[in-house]
């Protein structure tokens, strides 16, 4: 089948970028024959089609000029006590990504199915009852603290809010989250300076668990700790899966970071996912160039002459003069990474068409027309 | 005769809690022609190390103490005046940093900044310094150089600002390159061409190098040899081959194991208890020893020395334990390579070997932490001595006591507390 056949969700058009949430977005077409939006029955969350648009503007008037496509046609799916890893450079639309399925931002159009009921267009006191079930983790929590209040005062705060519990329960609960993350009920009575990098983002893992969720987005939670730090935290949310059965969207720019946590993995690049399977797969089997681009960069911890790192792509982005070329903004059609693309196959078809994600291999998905797909039905 | 040599660096600060030991009694040297890289979390003292090679700490608060000695050449910079520093930095010592855009200025192009630094440098004209600013936008990989030069910094990328710094940096030839944490701010793909650019710049040039850097990774790919710090001591130094084979610090060796490596996942990480301490209030005698799986009684009575390491000893022995480590100690020690002589680690396992095997006998060291095992960490020593061999040799007062039930891996502390 011609890729340029495959249905594609419709456009929004330009006007509806600004629009009040809820009950204007934009619906999906008809779910494109993609594998990969055959989600499987057990998914907490679905999402398709997600867009976010942020409008350019141009002149004294502000006039619309463009829409920068923030994120564009992003589709997944994560299964209850799940880690899906999302990975990909600075600007490539996974932090937004992240935070418009819990709508902190609101989408332009998708939807986002999570337990049955679409996110995107849920009335406020929905919203609400949301909350309790699907939180975030920042990568610096100290900006999300309130640095006049007591990190007992700010827990037991969400508490109250959420109507989870007041006075002597408040507390008792207050101290079981300090001891789930490893600190101790007398960390209570401390303010948020008083802790270490380390010790504020497993306040900020607290605050999360607090609500009791099934859901956590974290973004990039261990970016910002030391080494010795990042690997404590690490373990701290593993464990807080096997415990409590958690599903964590797990965001992050540190491939081995993600490969550690995650049990699949998805790469976005501008916007898109370009390639989305099973943490083995992406890593062992990368089906589309800017994941083998990215793997080949990550530097390893190991002496040179053991041999055991992949070897170099002969131009896989690494060399000097030619990776240094600008990218040019992609006009909106042809497969964005063209331009830094070094697929030896790759030829005039990929300016023609925006490839959408195909099925290479079972549970193992990439936008990358020059690789052979499988059939969805094997 | 080494390039540069640093004797018994001491920079101390002025703050409110008190006086900050950021670098106290760093000693390290880099040959002509050599990558030293420098690693360490954040408050190890590798930046302030590199600031004041530049004389660039500002004072107050700082304070390089006397008795410190950075000999470049031959000279002792301490010693030199203002206005011999100024011709040092930029023609014989340059140095980049990790945000390019806070060390350009927003309101000149990129290319009349080059070129100021070059007449700066060298007196030439400025048509002259201009073509060369130019030529050097081409060396560093930047496209389009003419048209680029016109540029102001906020108009180019991160990894072009970098490019531009880098170009500045060796405008005028230096002989020494310090790059601190110079790909931190980058993207993956972008800082691995930054660390081609740079090692192909100092194939080309010939000049040393100095790497800071918290990622080993980028210590394997770029350098021949490594110091590493904690607590603002160098705590090891070792050839990069000899670092991953066989680190011989406990720091290190935690290290090593609590980074996750792409492509050979593990079911948990090992970690390392605790948090890095404060300058302030660096812990008594080793300052390892509140978060290390290997301390004794020794570790809190007398500070350890850099101890000359794996100087074969280890290695002869051969089955040093049975993590696999043992096929690539003699391994390499018949290579025998003269590197092995430079290599150095400030602990008593070093003069107690029989520690280091008996620990990982016994309790598996950080595969302890790795595991989640109940009854390892509880046999640890610090649970119970830490706090009583606190008080004698007190260099200081001692950490605000004995914090690791508290900050360390859920499991294993939650162990220790039982």
């Amino acid at each position: 089948m011609s890729d340029a056949a495959r249905p594609r969700p419709s456009e929004p058009r330009a006007g509806s970028a600004g629009a009040p949430p809820g009950d204007v977005v934009p619906p999906v077409d008809p779910a494109p024959p993609d594998a990969l939006l055959d989600a499987p029955d057990d998914a907490l969350l679905v999402v398709r089609g997600l867009k976010k648009y942020f409008p350019i503007r141009k002149g004294i008037l502000g006039r619309v000029a463009d829409q920068f496509r923030a994120v564009d046609d992003v589709s997944f799916w994560l299964r209850r006590g799940e880690t899906l890893g999302l990975v990909g450079e600075s600007g490539s639309g996974k932090t937004t990504t992240g935070r418009a399925i819990l709508r902190l931002i609101e989408p332009t159009a998708g939807e986002a199915i999570f337990d049955g009921q679409d996110i995107f267009r849920m009335a406020d006191d929905e919203l609400r009852r949301l909350r309790r079930r699907a939180q975030i983790v920042f990568q610096d929590p100290f900006g999300s603290l309130n640095p006049r209040m007591t990190v007992g005062d700010a827990l037991r705060e969400v508490l109250q809010v959420h109507r989870i519990a007041r006075g002597a329960a408040a507390d008792r609960r207050v101290h079981e989250l300090l001891e789930q993350v490893g600190l101790s009920p007398d960390h209570a009575r401390r303010y948020p300076h008083e802790f270490s990098g380390g010790q504020r983002q497993r306040i900020g893992i607290a605050r999360a668990l607090s609500v009791e969720p099934e859901f956590i987005v974290c973004d990039e939670p261990v970016s910002a700790l030391d080494v010795s730090v990042q690997a404590q935290v690490l373990n701290l949310l593993a464990d807080l899966q096997d415990r409590l059965g958690i599903a964590y969207l797990f965001i992050a720019h540190d491939l081995s970071v993600v490969e550690h946590i995650s049990d699949r993995i998805a790469v976005m690049y501008r916007g898109r996912i370009v390639e989305v399977g099973e943490s083995e797969d992406v890593i062992h089997r990368p089906r589309h160039p800017y994941t083998r681009a990215l793997l080949s960069a990550v530097p390893v911890p190991e002496p040179r002459r053991t041999g055991s790192r992949p070897a170099r792509e002969p131009d896989g982005g690494r060399a000097v003069g030619a990776a240094a070329a600008p990218t040019p903004e992609p006009s909106h059609g042809g497969c964005p990474y063209r331009f830094r693309c070094d697929h030896p196959r790759k030829d005039a078809e990929c300016s023609r068409v925006v490839p959408p994600l195909a099925r290479k291999a079972p549970g193992h998905f990439a936008a990358c027309v020059k690789e052979p797909d499988v059939p969805v039905s094997p | 005769m080494a390039l540069l040599e640093v004797e018994n660096l001491r920079t101390y600060f002025e703050t409110d809690a008190g006086l900050a030991r950021a670098v106290d009694g760093v000693s390290f040297a880099v040959d002509e022609g050599e990558v030293l890289g420098i690693v360490g979390e954040s408050g190890s003292g590798k930046s302030v190390t590199s600031l004041s090679i530049m004389r660039l700490v500002p004072q107050p608060p700082g304070r390089i103490m006397p008795g410190s000695r950075i000999v470049f050449r031959g000279r002792d910079l301490l010693a030199a005046t203002e206005a011999e520093m100024r011709r040092v930095r930029g023609n014989d010592i340059a140095i980049i940093f990790q945000e390019p855009m806070t060390s350009l200025n927003p309101v000149y192009s990129v290319g009349d900044q080059i070129a100021e630094a070059i007449r700066h440098h060298r007196g030439v004209g400025k048509r002259e310094a201009r073509a060369r600013a130019v030529e050097l936008l081409r060396q560093v990989g930047i496209p389009d150089p003419e048209r680029r030069a016109e540029d102001y910094p906020h108009q180019l990328s991160g990894g072009m600002r970098q490019r531009v710094m880098i170009a500045m940096a060796i405008s005028c030839e230096p002989d020494l390159l310090i790059a601190d944490e110079p790909t931190t701010a980058l993207d993956v793909t972008i800082q691995a061409q930054i660390l081609d650019l740079l090692a192909e710049l100092r194939e080309r040039l010939g000049m040393a190098m100095i790497l800071i850097t918290h990622d080993l990774g980028v210590v394997a790919q770029v350098c021949d040899r490594v110091v590493v710090m904690y607590a603002g001591q160098v705590v090891e130094q070792a050839s990069v081959d000899d670092l991953f084979r066989e680190p011989r610090h406990p720091y290190t060796e935690g290290l090593l194991q609590a980074i996750p490596r792409l492509g050979r996942p593990v079911e948990r990480l090992a970690v390392i208890p605790g948090t890095v301490p404060s300058p302030t209030a660096w812990p008594v005698a080793c300052r390892f020893h509140p978060r290390c799986p290997y301390g004794w009684d020794l570790c809190v009575e007398a500070a350890p020395e850099l101890f000359p390491a794996g100087d074969g000893r280890a290695t002869a022995e051969g089955s040093v334990s049975g993590d696999g480590r043992a096929s690539d100690e003699s391994g390499s020690a018949s290579d025998g390579h003269a590197s092995r002589e430079n290599r150095a680690s400030r602990c008593w396992l070093e003069r107690h070997p029989e520690r280091r095997e008996e620990v990982r006998r016994r309790t598996g060291a950080y595969e302890a932490s790795r595991a989640g095992h109940a009854e390892a960490p509880a046999e640890r020593w610090h649970a119970t001595s830490a706090a009583e061999h606190a008080a004698p040799g007190a260099e200081t007062a001692p950490p605000d006591a004995p914090v690791r039930p508290l900050m360390g891996d859920p499991d294993t502390e939650e162990d220790v507390r039982r």
